[in-house]
């Protein structure tokens, strides 16, 4: 692992590691916000933040975490910057945390950080880790923009506003409640490891 | 909002507002540990009983303490050390006090910190107000009805593993994911009844 290079490191984690397909961490706490492209991008720009500064953080101190209260360090200094995240949202686009609600917060419990954290800040110098957590993000967060871009579409005909489909259109409005997440992603699961990804690797999942 | 009763909260967020199935919390338990019956039940017990009690901590915790000293915007650091403290005492409570429930329950504990589920409902339930009975209702239901969604789901994944011909690419993650979408498409059958948005 330490033989790496930062660009490999960031090549992985968009493909062949991507945390979404290969592991299907995280996705709790953003598929709820897929049906609105717009509340997705805010939300992965979100994840992206915290990942890569709590990567970051978490690398410079690991030599001084005794290793006893490691999990509890890392769930505060990744809530802290959850916070500010929570603030910056509420001060200059109230409308979209509203939206949000408690989503924010829950990015906290995101799986894809806390694993991050665990299996590459405390044992790699900073650069690596900051890259590493960045990298994560965003393999994370295009899966997750590629499901709204699919579910608005079809749910409602168009995306940001901006009408794409035909006057016509009959909105498929399953799309954009919950059931039309779960088998979006499975279709992209699907799609992904069995016709990209060769040869299949045993994930267990 | 209107004053909903606890029964009526309790049955909204066991089958209408199914913290699993529409709001997708916990997903990560969810699709890892659903594929063994005895497994799922331990787990969702564990999270049946932890939601129920910390929703109730959390709620005392958010009126009492942080509100009147203005401090609401650290809500989030504050739920989730009342969440994982809890989940440490109680797990040295078990380990104490009755060797069985220790070796049934005890290992699912330490996954329950981080199961998104829980720190949803105690942020869930103090976006919509609830009072202190409500939020007991809110806690209980959602944890009862993330065991039922994983128990069921456990059931289905057994059953399929015995006869079903998957397609290579979904098996694992794939296929479970398209079960949870099905199961979200029957408890969208409950929808009308009862709401508590």
């Amino acid at each position: 692992m330490t033989a790496k290079t930062n660009w490999t490191r960031f090549k992985e984690n968009l493909g062949t590691q991507n945390p979404v397909f290969v592991q299907v961490l995280g996705i709790c706490s953003t598929l709820a916000v897929t049906n609105v492209v717009r509340n997705t991008l805010v939300m992965c720009l979100g994840l992206v933040f915290v990942t890569a500064l709590s990567n970051l953080t978490l690398s410079l101190l690991r030599n001084r975490i005794p290793s006893r209260i490691r999990m509890m360090v890392e769930v505060l200094v990744i809530a802290c910057l959850v916070i500010l995240v929570d603030i910056f949202l509420k001060a200059f686009h109230p409308d979209i945390s509203r939206q949000l609600g408690p989503y924010v917060g829950l990015i906290i419990t995101n799986c894809i950080i806390m694993g991050r954290a665990e299996a590459v800040a405390l044992t790699h110098p900073p650069l690596a880790s900051f890259v590493d957590g960045v990298s994560s993000g965003i393999g994370y967060a295009y899966v997750l923009l590629a499901i709204a871009v699919v579910r608005e579409l079809l749910g409602t005909g168009e995306i940001w506003g901006v009408r794409l489909l035909w006057p016509g259109w009959v909105n498929w409005s399953v799309m954009v409640m919950a059931p039309g997440g779960f088998f979006v992603l499975a279709v992209f699961i699907w799609v992904v490891k069995g016709g990209l990804m060769r040869p299949p690797e045993k994930t267990g999942g | 909002m209107e004053q909903l009763g606890f029964l009526t909260i309790l049955f909204a967020a066991v089958f209408t507002n199914n913290i699993l199935l529409t709001n997708y919390l916990g997903m990560c338990s969810f699709l890892g540990c659903s594929r063994e019956l005895k497994t799922s039940l331990g787990l969702g017990a564990a999270v049946c009983f932890v939601t129920a009690a910390t929703s109730v901590l959390n709620w005392l915790v958010y009126a009492f303490i942080l509100v009147p000293l203005d401090l609401v915007y650290l809500r989030f650091i504050v739920f989730i050390v009342v969440i994982a403290a809890f989940v440490q005492l109680v797990e040295m409570i078990i380990e104490r006090v009755s060797e069985p429930l220790y070796t049934a329950l005890g290992i699912f504990l330490p996954l329950i910190t981080v199961n998104c589920a829980i720190l949803g409902v105690s942020l869930f339930m103090v976006i919509r107000e609830y009072t202190f009975l409500q939020a007991f209702g809110y806690g209980l239901g959602s944890g009862v009805g993330w065991a039922l969604a994983i128990v069921a789901m456990a059931g289905i994944r057994l059953r399929l593993a015995q006869r079903a011909r998957i397609p290579r690419g979904l098996e694992g993650a794939g296929i479970a994911l398209i079960i949870a979408g099905t199961m979200a498409l029957a408890f969208m059958g409950f929808n009308g009844m009862v709401s508590v948005n």
